[in-house]
């Protein structure tokens, strides 16, 4: 932190900070059900697969403000969820850095959980069988062929959600409002910036700082495919 | 010898395609063979755990794999059966001696061959670190047969390993596959269309058709019915012409001409010199389009391989030609196909005595592909 205190004034540092730290968690706390629910829409054959299907790309296709109310309504104080989680587990989502995380993940949910679909329809079930042959168990096989495989779409999931989940304001403003040093994520400083009188310089300063960010975000995806790429397939 | 004995006897149906089929394989190369759609694959996956039979039984050894009367299942990874499939299947995120120590790695070592013997036998040496993607088809499939035998198999399955191949890459991996039945001691299904692939690969034969076993047994004795050459050749069995599958002998080789003769059974046969010593069996596949009939006996002819026969039969192929079945000696059978108008001409007719001209033989041996017979 301190390093950048040279160029980003406290606030912006803050909004940064906070903008990574509920970015990377949402992002990694979806990853190991993202994939789950990847699979099972790519290879499982169950009813309500629809309906997952559907649920999964809600977010996508909801207006943001609508999923951050559901959110409130489940994860608040009084939300049954919410209740269960503060009662029981002694945390809460509500107005916190850790309600913003979970609003991000829910949105770069359906991004996620796309990408590594479309990998895991890519590969080959008759590899998966080869491999069953020379002796691997059902979850061997997933480690040691399926999961090397899906490996770039996987990558390319997770900055992806990741990508969205530093862009998420809607569901955020709206579950978790907006509390500086707490839940004012990059673009919620940003229009904070906008409705304070004076604020354009401000907000253009959060408006580059969000650009390299997302800028910073597409290139490392496109890098870590690119070299799982190579790895898997050799140079195309 | 191995004592392993596979027994299948299962029943099995998937889209509309019903597969009921039973047989016993032992030791040595058994052939399975059929027109595409007979069940073949779905066979090999059944015993191989790939897929699952409604009902019946698949025993290898002491080893129940399958029993549905007692609701026996044991998955593919524990039946220590080896498949070679059609298409190399090798996993592109692994080198070549990484995709070979796949199943070694979880089955522990191989009981029959070590990793070198393995490697230096199929000549994959220079490939040992390179990706998948950079191995021709023939490389590949041979990688993949490596992988299958490391895995320390009982049995081993082979899907038409060749059929994805062209003819020269074909020609450079027969050898090996022969090498490799030669120095195994391991109980193996070879699944091919292919009549010539089996004839030279194998001890029995197991003819599928439409989900049934149409016939088994000795691969001449099976493969020189005229029903099954039909079966296997499908709808255009008129249009391809018969062929005699002979079990041959080396009789004589003639080294100054570097020639060697064939005894076929109450014939002689002289083809080029063969690598073998007197008294090798060979097989032969002589196709009635290769045999040429003449009423006298031929002076003046480069064909030195000319057999006395006697006509047996004679039944019209297509508009223009006929096959003329001809026995030679007690129990050999040969085919000629020739014209409509040679026939009348010559007036050929059953029983009359002909001589067979033969113009040239695939053999069935290690080394060479076919022959021309001299």
């Amino acid at each position: 932190m301190t390093d950048w205190g040279g160029w980003l004034s406290p606030g912006e540092a803050q909004a940064l900070w906070l903008s990574l730290k509920t970015g990377v968690v949402g992002t990694a706390l979806s990853l190991p059900p993202g994939i789950a629910v990847a699979w099972a829409l790519a290879r499982g054959r169950f009813p309500g697969k629809f309906a997952l299907d559907g649920l999964v790309h809600m977010p996508l296709v909801l207006p943001p403000v609508v999923t951050g109310y559901l959110l409130l309504l489940l994860f608040g104080h009084k939300g049954p969820l919410g209740h269960f989680f503060e009662t029981h587990l002694g945390f809460t989502l509500a107005f916190n850095w850790k309600g913003a995380a979970l609003a991000s993940a829910v949105m770069g949910f359906p991004l996620l959980v796309r990408a590594i679909r479309l990998a895991f329809e890519t590969v080959d079930p008759r590899l998966e069988a080869a491999a069953r042959t020379l002796g691997a168990g059902r979850m061997d096989v997933f480690a040691s062929v399926t999961l090397p495989l899906v490996m770039p779409g996987i990558i390319a999931g997770t900055l992806l959600g990741f990508a969205r989940a530093l862009g998420e304001f809607g569901a955020t403003i709206t579950f978790v409002a907006n509390i500086p040093g707490e839940t004012q994520t990059l673009p919620i400083a940003l229009y904070s910036a906008l409705q304070t009188p004076d604020g354009e310089i401000n907000a253009l300063r959060f408006v580059g700082l969000s650009i390299l960010l997302a800028v910073g975000a597409l290139g490392a995806s496109e890098y870590f495919a690119r070299a799982q790429q190579r790895r898997i397939r050799g140079h195309r | 010898m191995s004592d392993m004995r596979l027994k299948v006897a299962i029943a099995q149906c998937v889209e509309g395609f019903a597969l009921d089929v039973a047989f016993e394989a032992g030791s040595g190369v058994t052939g399975i063979i059929g027109p595409s759609g007979a069940g073949k694959s779905m066979t090999l996956g059944a015993i191989a755990g790939l897929s699952r039979p409604q009902s019946g039984r698949i025993v290898l050894g002491e080893n129940v794999f399958v029993d549905t009367a007692q609701g026996t299942f044991i998955p593919p990874e524990r039946r220590r059966v080896g498949y070679v499939f059609q298409e190399a299947r090798l996993f592109p995120h692994l080198s070549v001696a990484e995709n070979l120590d796949y199943g070694a790695r979880r089955r522990g070592t191989a009981s029959g061959m070590s990793r070198m013997e393995v490697i230096d036998l199929l000549g994959i040496a220079p490939l040992l670190d390179r990706r998948p993607h950079r191995l021709s088809g023939g490389e590949a499939q041979r990688v993949a047969i490596g992988r299958a035998l490391l895995a320390a198999p009982q049995l081993l399955l082979m899907d038409e390993p060749l059929s994805s191949l062209d003819i020269r890459r074909r020609r450079e991996i027969m050898p090996f596959i022969e090498a490799l039945h030669r120095r195994l001691d391991l109980p193996t299904l070879f699944v091919s269309h292919n009549i010539d692939e089996i004839v030279r690969l194998a001890d029995r034969v197991v003819v599928l058709h439409g989900g049934h076993v149409a016939a088994s047994g000795g691969v001449a004795e099976v493969l020189n019915r005229l029903d099954v050459q039909s079966l296997i050749l499908g709808e255009d069995g008129g249009a391809a012409d018969p062929a005699t599958i002979i079990e041959a002998r080396v009789a004589r080789r003639d080294e100054a001409y570097h020639l060697t003769e064939l005894d076929i059974g109450g014939a002689t046969l002289t083809v080029a010199e063969l690598p073998l010593e007197t008294g090798a069996p060979v097989r032969l596949r002589l196709h009635a389009r290769d045999v040429a009939l003449a009423t006298e006996r031929p002076s003046g002819l480069s064909i030195q391989n000319v057999i006395e026969a006697q006509i047996a039969s004679i039944r019209p192929a297509g508009t223009s030609q006929l096959d003329v079945e001809l026995s030679v000696g007690t129990n050999l059978r040969l085919y000629a196909r020739i014209t409509h108008r040679a026939a009348a001409r010559l007036q050929l007719t059953p029983g009359r005595p002909v001589w067979a001209l033969v113009k040239s033989v695939a053999l069935a041996s290690d080394t060479n592909e076919s022959a021309h017979s001299l």
